[in-house]
């Protein structure tokens, strides 16, 4: 079993879909034109491009494919919306966002901070859902923009996006509405429209595709300034040849997670389902960070009372699996996660939580094994743990509330 | 992914020694929950002072469970002053390295190791920098500068002195110091410089020889203070000099009076004061 990888981590990438490798590789070889010059000989690459953007605008459901523009990731996608909002029409300095952003969107808005901008950082609750209440109260007729993750990317917990949108609208209508939506591409049904959003970025290596490819959704009523100048490749908005076989590819992927958003939303979320359940049955110093919040269907978030997360991370990649964790220990930053912070997860389990998230490539098996092994995993870990007599007595009381 | 040595893993895979001891001659903690690591070790100490057992329980991650496992094997058949001699490199250096960023979970088995023997006597052991700690509570070295993970500037100066450190970033990857809010980061600056530069106080020390130093102090004590303690049917002994701190010992008359510790203040220090400048410290052993 060492030599397999079972793969829980799908939230920090994924596998590429061999269907979307098989995509890309013609332009990886013999159509290697510019899809930009004048001769046949680049037709078949700047067919794949317009037929990409078009299989992205599906996913995503926006009116036209020209409101879609290619670029490198993620982190690019977030930092092109939201910069390039913000130079273009500079009248307005305040912004809104919240505490548990992804930190390529909260590092971009400390640094707005510093060039002058007042920011707001909506709070979550104990659950990480978001409080709408503190959200409305911040809006003025000064915010430039409202910038709100679809999912969070360390618990799953889905945001209310299209109930923000109309509390925008209603105090102000011309704030701007940027969403992080990297983390719920084909695991959700996007609706840009129906949800009321201006500008929405993903990220390829999330759903699939490969690593260094993103897209943006900037509606037609949003103007923004480019922030890679040069060339006229995707309308003005972001200069730089495109990069013919990983848009092919993320294309493919996008087309792939429309298929698959049924298998999704049932199969994976039922598999997710029961490995919380497997965990929580067996294991009594586990809990659910997110309480009952409504999540994406792959991920749980379970905190591990009195152990250390790294620790745990380490013993199950001795058997092949992966997770994550939002110990401090892990990321080299000597704090625990921001998010799990933000919800005020316990000190007692913070440190000692993980997070699994699945794909459509989780298998039964997969999950059956993780569940088999996790348990002996946190045995042995909590045994060296200094706070035998608090685990003795939180073993009681999970006893005898199971009575 | 950290780079961990096959020592580090052997540890934390197979831990040794872990558990408590009932009746344990020595126990010390260090590091807590809210910080994500804590280490507790237990010493069973014979009456040669000999370490004939250790045992621990941590709460941490995989360098910090290594640390700990390692540390007990370094310490059991070892004497009491041996163990004292143990560094945080030293537990380092015995698994083969540890990420820079994780130098602080051997920093944290050197302080629980630090606080079981600050609670531990060796027959006659007298520990001058605690006496002298317990003496000046509020003293320069015991100031918290990293608020976020309780560091106090004698961990950071004992890091410093023991590792070479010689950056910020350094002393943050040793003892977390600055690593959260990362406010405090122009302080620990200001203690590296300190360290490096030494203050003027310390320069001014530093014309004379240790040797020299000490024999002014005596020459202070025997021409100027004991005679004056002899008329009143006391004395006092010095016992030893650290830096600009004079530890003495009293005998006679004085030991058993209720006012010495007020005859020591006022009298020896003023008098030291006096001669050697206001930054002496007189501190009482008994």
């Amino acid at each position: 079993m060492e030599d397999k990888i079972i793969y829980l981590d799908n939230n920090a990438t994924t596998k590429v879909d061999e269907k979307v490798l098989e995509e890309m590789l013609p332009y990886l070889k013999e159509e290697y034109a510019n899809p930009s010059s004048m001769y046949d000989f680049s037709r078949k690459s700047s067919r794949a491009i317009k037929e990409a953007r078009g299989k992205i605008k599906d996913l995503l459901n926006a009116a036209d494919e020209k409101e879609i523009i290619f670029t490198s990731c993620g982190s690019e996608s977030a930092n092109t919306a939201i910069r390039g909002f913000l130079n273009y029409d500079k009248s307005k300095k305040h912004i809104i966002t919240t505490k548990i952003e992804h930190p390529c969107v909260l590092n971009v808005y400390k640094m707005l901070e510093k060039q002058g901008y007042k920011v707001d950082y909506i709070g979550v609750n104990s659950n990480g859902e978001l409080n709408l209440e503190e959200l409305k109260h911040a809006i003025n007729e000064n915010t430039a923009l409202v910038s709100v993750m679809w999912a969070n990317n360390e618990t799953g917990v889905l945001n209310p996006i299209e109930e923000i949108s109309q509390i925008i609208k209603s105090k102000n209508k011309d704030t701007k509405f940027f969403v992080d939506a990297v983390q719920v591409a084909g695991k959700i049904p996007i609706d840009v429209q129906s949800a009321g959003i201006d500008m929405l970025g993903i990220s390829g290596h999330k759903f699939h595709a490969p690593k260094g490819i993103g897209a943006l959704y900037l509606n037609s009523k949003t103007m923004m300034t480019p922030l890679i100048i040069g060339g006229h490749q995707e309308r003005g908005k972001r200069a730089g040849t495109e990069n013919t076989p990983y848009i092919a590819g993320i294309g493919k992927a996008a087309e792939l997670a429309i298929d698959n958003l049924d298998y999704e939303m049932t199969e994976v979320k039922r598999l997710r389902d029961k490995l919380e359940r497997g965990i929580l049955q067996n294991i009594y110093n586990a809990r659910i960070n997110t309480g009952l919040a409504n999540r994406v269907p792959n991920t749980t978030n379970i905190g591990f009372e009195y152990i250390e997360g790294e620790l745990i991370l380490l013993h199950l990649s001795d058997l092949g699996i992966c997770a994550s964790s939002g110990s401090a220990c892990t990321s080299g930053s000597l704090e625990p996660s921001h998010v799990l912070r933000a919800m005020n997860v316990p000190f007692t389990s913070i440190h000692g939580s993980i997070r699994w998230s699945l794909s459509r490539f989780t298998t039964e098996e997969e999950i059956d094994y993780v569940i088999e092994k996790l348990p002996s995993i946190i045995n042995e870990i909590t045994s060296i743990s200094p706070y035998q007599n608090e685990l003795k007595t939180l073993k009681e009381m999970k006893m005898s509330q199971a009575n | 992914m950290w780079e961990y040595t096959e020592k580090v893993m052997d540890h934390y895979r197979h831990p040794r020694n872990v558990g408590s001891i009932e009746n344990a001659d020595a126990v010390g903690t260090a590091g807590s929950l809210v910080c994500g690591d804590q280490l507790k070790i237990y010493l069973k100490i014979d009456e040669n002072n000999i370490v004939t057992d250790a045992k621990f329980q941590t709460f941490g991650c995989g360098s910090a469970v290594a640390s700990s496992s390692i540390l007990t094997e370094m310490i059991i058949g070892k004497t009491v002053d041996e163990v004292r001699k143990i560094t945080n490199k030293d537990i380092a250096d015995e698994l083969g390295g540890l990420p820079p960023e994780k130098m602080h979970c051997s920093v944290m088995g050197y302080e629980a190791l630090e606080d079981a023997l600050k609670n531990y006597k060796t027959e006659g052991y007298v520990d001058l920098d605690e006496i002298k700690e317990e003496n000046t509570s509020n003293n320069e070295e015991n100031k918290i500068i990293c608020t976020c993970f309780q560091v106090t500037k004698k961990t950071i100066i004992d890091a410093i002195k023991t590792n070479n450190l010689k950056t910020v970033e350094e002393v943050t990857n040793y003892t977390k110091a600055g690593g959260a809010c990362g406010r405090c980061k122009a302080d620990i600056q200001k203690v590296i410089d300190e360290y490096y530069n030494g203050t003027s106080a310390q320069e001014t020390q530093k014309e004379l020889t240790p040797t020299q130093w000490i024999l002014k102090v005596n020459n202070i004590i025997e021409t100027q203070i004991s005679p004056e303690l002899m008329k009143d049917g006391g004395d006092v002994e010095l016992v030893d000099i650290k830096d600009k701190t004079v530890y003495v010992k009293l005998r006679g008359q004085c030991s058993g009076c209720k006012n010495s510790t007020m005859t020591l203040k006022l009298f020896v220090e003023t008098t030291l004061k006096n001669a050697l400048g206001d930054d002496i410290s007189v501190v009482e052993v008994n």
